[in-house]
């Protein structure tokens, strides 16, 4: 076997319209089903913590969907959903991010102190009003750290979709295997944690825009 | 249905070098060890980050950095640089899957801990590494033990994909299945892994019950 670099820079210039088309499939796989999950983890939120007799069961369904393996869940979909499917991987993704951010919204509601909430209904604001502009505004920090680790898992676990063939970057793993040959697989590593990263950086910054009070009393 | 009767059914999948209890040894056998090595890595580390407060931005950061890491790309990787002679190559991203949560968790565990109960510690005469042992590790068991649940599920989870780079483990009915269209097989192995994972979580839910000390179970757990 001769020796072979790490990295072959030409490889990458020459095959980078592709490796854009894997990233932006990436990106729709792993992005979906986060926004979904939040769509859905803020009314069960919201309903675990108004119904607090709700809350043990739904954490308790969430954990055991959390402990199933993503490939495993991958296969079982197969005969549903079809092979190489988007949906395939998507489906999963949807529920681990459930399982992540219905803690997160509930930890979040509850973490707003009665004395807040009970102000809020001195100054006559309705449930919804007081809702919006009170108790959704105190559980952004809460709420956002489980986004992030939602974010940073799901775009690592789309990857696990190249085994059954629909997985972003992680064709590019693959792709590497089978042709012994590095420099796919350090180029989707490496794209996968920038966008871990970016997406990171975009929920710290989103914090930082939703939460103005945090940095107020940051400074003084 | 049909699939899994097809698979559970057949006695020749019951015994044999490929036979479900071979597989379930070495699914248990690299899980193991990849824990019990991420454990002796994590969980010193953790305590003493916690305890002293050094390097915990440091840790931390990279910590999370390690989360973003895919573990297929990451394994595919280290086994075609090193070989797959032994199971070495595939502890490592087992391993590096492993640390992160249980060491997050340990720190957050003890950074946790009411500083007023830290104090009261001190103010009875405790040294340092009895004030860890005797208040801080009980009080934070509950996270610490998180931790370490996850790591295992992901741990055993992602063993399964090893079976990719020609490792064996309950992984492989996945992959020979779906490299011979043969999907009762690769269900099979599916539904087998996703048992052995509940089994894990279910385990840490008992040990859970028995560790922690009931005192510290009233505290309501985080995430």
């Amino acid at each position: 076997m001769h020796e072979e670099p790490l990295v072959r820079w030409d490889w990458i210039g020459r095959n980078w319209p592709s490796i854009q088309v894997l990233l932006a499939d990436h990106v729709v796989m792993a992005l979906v089903p986060i926004v979904i999950g939040l769509l859905v983890a803020l009314p069960l939120g919201l309903a675990g913590v108004r119904w607090r007799w709700l809350y043990q069961p739904t954490v308790g369904v969430m954990n055991v969907i959390y402990s199933l393996p993503s490939l495993a869940v991958f296969i079982v979909l197969i005969p549903v959903t079809g092979l190489a499917t988007r949906t395939t991987v998507m489906v999963p993704l949807t529920f681990y991010a459930m399982a992540v951010l219905i803690p997160a919204v509930v930890d979040g509601l509850s973490s707003v102190p009665d004395h807040v909430r009970q102000s809020a209904v001195a100054m006559g604001f309705t449930p919804l009003r007081r809702l919006l502009q009170v108790e959704l505004p105190i559980a952004v920090p809460v709420v956002l750290a489980g986004l992030r680790v939602a974010a940073v898992s799901s775009i690592s676990l789309v990857s696990v979709g190249a085994l059954v063939g629909r997985g972003g970057l992680g064709y590019l793993f693959i792709d590497g295997w089978q042709r012994q040959f590095y420099t796919p697989i350090i180029v989707g590593i490496v794209l996968v944690v920038v966008l871990a990263a970016i997406a990171d950086l975009l929920l710290v910054l989103a914090q930082r825009l939703l939460t103005p009070w945090s940095r107020a009393r940051g400074a003084a | 249905m049909n699939w899994l009767i097809d698979f559970f059914g057949n006695p020749d999948n019951w015994s044999g070098p490929d036979g479900i209890p071979v597989r379930l040894l070495e699914h248990l056998e690299f899980s193991g060890i990849s824990l019990l090595l991420a454990m002796l890595i994590a969980l010193p580390l953790g305590l003493w980050i916690g305890h002293t407060g050094k390097g915990a931005l440091f840790a931390i950061l990279s910590a999370n950095a390690a989360r973003a890491l895919p573990t297929l790309g990451l394994l595919v990787l280290i086994v075609l640089l090193m070989g797959v002679g032994t199971i070495v190559p595939v502890l490592i991203p087992l391993v590096a899957l492993a640390v992160p949560p249980i060491l997050v968790n340990t720190y957050e565990g003890l950074r946790g801990v009411d500083p007023d109960l830290r104090d009261a510690a001190y103010g009875m005469g405790l040294r340092g590494s009895e004030v860890l042992g005797r208040v801080l590790v009980p009080v934070a068991l509950p996270l610490i033990l998180l931790g370490l649940r996850i790591a295992a599920i992901q741990v055993v989870s992602t063993a399964t994909v090893a079976a990719y780079v020609g490792l064996g483990g309950l992984g492989r009915f996945i992959v020979d299945g779906l490299a011979t269209k043969d999907f009762p097989r690769t269900i099979g192995g599916a539904v087998l892994v996703a048992l052995l994972a509940l089994i894990v979580q279910l385990g840490f839910a008992l040990v859970q019950r028995v560790m922690v000390s009931p005192g510290v179970s009233q505290r309501q757990t985080i995430r």
